[in-house]
């Protein structure tokens, strides 16, 4: 596996060392690791040649720059009016007995982490969740049950 | 009582790309001629706001310097929104041919699209697109090039100045205005920044002319818009339809027939009851929307509704002003407070006065906007606010 210096150095010569490029490069650690360490703080910091406050100053406002450690899989449901008016609740508990975490929590084998998240522009499909960067509509607790089994079994293409 | 039918338009998903040949006639014609149709037409912003579109393009145009952009914020984030989505994923060549007229119009080589991370699924199709965008406008001899910026789950980014702070790397916090983006926007160069549909509009309005464009809407609320309509409907989806309809007519249409209130314009917008649906007019003379119509029926509590709201704002706030931080964290408090007895019915009161300071000192749209659905929701549902 790629160390993180090497991860960030390989995504500083895709997107540059400049201000713009910060954004990019954080996006594509969480790509690689679901989530930014203090070392990769330190080593984006270095390359960029910005101080480290800095570049926890931006990875703590974003809410899809996680700086703790995540799951593979990373589950945010909607919690927004109308998915919580078509039922997100059953959603949240379905997903909730089935993996045995909690909101925020992640599974033991750090394969999920489970979280809420506002609006995601389904809200004529909802309930809506995103699994990473994949949308999943019209969410049942039959429905949420298949789609997490087939997680379970590895058997979606990433 | 019903008036006329509404009006169904269907101008933004109907037609195909623009062809190579019609695109250069488009760019080839005198800015100065296309920025007079665009001021004809009265088009304004379909993100919410609604500042007309042509002025924002004049003042770039006029604004000093040869670094000039076109940004297409893609960031829709407003609870009930789902338009900009469709027409990126449908018919995303108009949204780009869009930014090539305004670059034409401003004199812009660069631009961007800030896409919101929620949106990333998107990502693979608009590039591709793009590549077919850049070489139709290479084969046509017009030096501009777009990229694609992707967000990271921040509502707040949606206001432009906190975009063009995302994109440089910081933390997504507003700036004060002025100097305007059309100044001083990304990098401090003078800069448009279009919501989606708006730069679709603005394309429609060079092609079927403002003469056209005007005769659809009203004369304060000209053209057609998406509206993502949701909620308790027989018929959720997005539906473009005529500015300047009746609340009422909306109703009629979309409504499940036990119609309690329709939220118009997301958390940020207004919640506007049933006795107010005749004589409600959506649009800039009336309540306007970026498109969100959430349509609550009567078995809908609209404590849990504020309440939702208001956990999405005080999740939202970029902290930087005091007013908007604590005031939302504040707010979320007191409706607990006062649904559990602890504060007097009359607290509702100060929480009203509270949201007319948030709507006086914060700095950016999002806290000068709760006071919206937060004193159209406190003053006509506040019997559910209290038992």
């Amino acid at each position: 596996m790629e160390n993180i210096k090497e991860i960030v150095d390989n995504l500083s010569e895709k997107h540059g060392q400049s201000p713009e490029s910060l954004l990019p490069i954080l996006q594509g650690i969480v790509n690689k690791r679901h989530y930014i360490s203090e070392d990769a703080i330190r080593e984006v910091a270095r390359v960029l040649n910005i101080s480290t406050a800095k570049v926890f100053g931006t990875a703590s406002f974003y809410s899809f720059l996680d700086i703790k450690p995540r799951g593979k899989y990373v589950i945010r449901l909607c919690k927004t009016i109308t998915c919580n008016m078509h039922g997100s609740h059953m959603i949240r508990s379905t997903i909730e007995n089935m993996l045995k975490i909690k909101l925020g929590d992640t599974t033991l084998n750090k394969k999920f982490t489970l979280l809420e998240t506002n609006c995601l522009g389904w809200c004529h499909k909802g309930p809506a969740m995103l699994v990473n960067d994949k949308s999943y509509t019209e969410l049942t607790p039959e429905k949420i049950r298949a789609i997490l089994t087939a997680y379970l079994n590895d058997e979606i293409e990433e | 009582m019903a008036g006329k039918k509404l009006k169904k338009v269907d101008l933004i998903f109907n037609q195909e790309c623009l062809t190579k040949e019609y695109l250069k006639r488009t760019l080839d014609r005198d800015a100065d001629e296309l920025l007079a149709e665009l001021i004809d037409s009265g088009l304004r912003g379909r993100g919410g706001a609604g500042f007309p579109t042509a002025m924002k393009w004049k003042m770039a145009r006029q604004a000093a310097g040869d670094e000039k952009y076109v940004i297409c914020n893609a960031d829709e984030g407003e609870p009930g929104t789902f338009k900009d989505r469709e027409i990126l994923e449908k018919v995303a060549c108009k949204v780009f041919d869009g930014m090539a007229l305004c670059a034409r119009v401003i004199g812009a080589k660069k631009g961007f699209v800030y896409l919101r991370g929620e949106y990333k699924f998107l990502l693979e199709q608009l590039e591709k697109d793009l590549d077919i965008f850049h070489k139709n406008l290479r084969d046509i001899g017009f030096n501009f090039h777009v990229g694609i910026f992707l967000g990271s789950g921040a509502y707040i980014c949606g206001e432009e100045t906190a975009l063009f702070e995302s994109m440089e790397g910081k933390r997504g916090e507003p700036r004060n205005k002025p100097p305007y983006p059309t100044l001083l926007g990304y990098r401090n160069k003078p800069t448009v920044i279009n919501n989606v549909e708006t730069l679709v509009s603005a394309l429609m309005v060079t092609q079927i002319g403002a003469a056209e464009f005007k005769k659809l809407g009203t004369a304060d609320s000209s053209g057609s818009k998406l509206f993502s309509v949701s909620g308790d409907t027989p018929r959720p989806g997005i539906y473009e339809l005529e500015l300047g309809m009746k609340l009422s007519q909306f109703v009629e249409e979309f409504g499940d027939g036990d119609t309690k209130a329709v939220q118009v314009g997301g958390a940020a917008g207004f919640c506007v009851p049933r006795k107010r649906f005749d004589e409600t007019v959506i649009g800039f003379e009336g309540v306007p929307t970026g498109g969100s119509m959430m349509i609550f029926n009567s078995s809908r509590s609209m404590f849990n509704v504020i309440k939702n709201y208001l956990d999405f704002f005080s999740e939202e706030s970029c902290g930087q002003c005091t007013p908007c931080r604590v005031g939302c964290q504040q707010l979320l408090l007191g409706i607990d407070a006062v649904k559990r007895g602890e504060k007097d019915p009359a607290y509702i009161d100060s929480m009203l006065k509270l949201t007319q300071t948030m709507k006086m000192t914060s700095k950016c749209g999002l806290g000068q906007s709760v006071a919206n659905s937060f004193a159209s929701i406190a003053q006509n549902f506040r019997e559910e606010m209290i038992y």
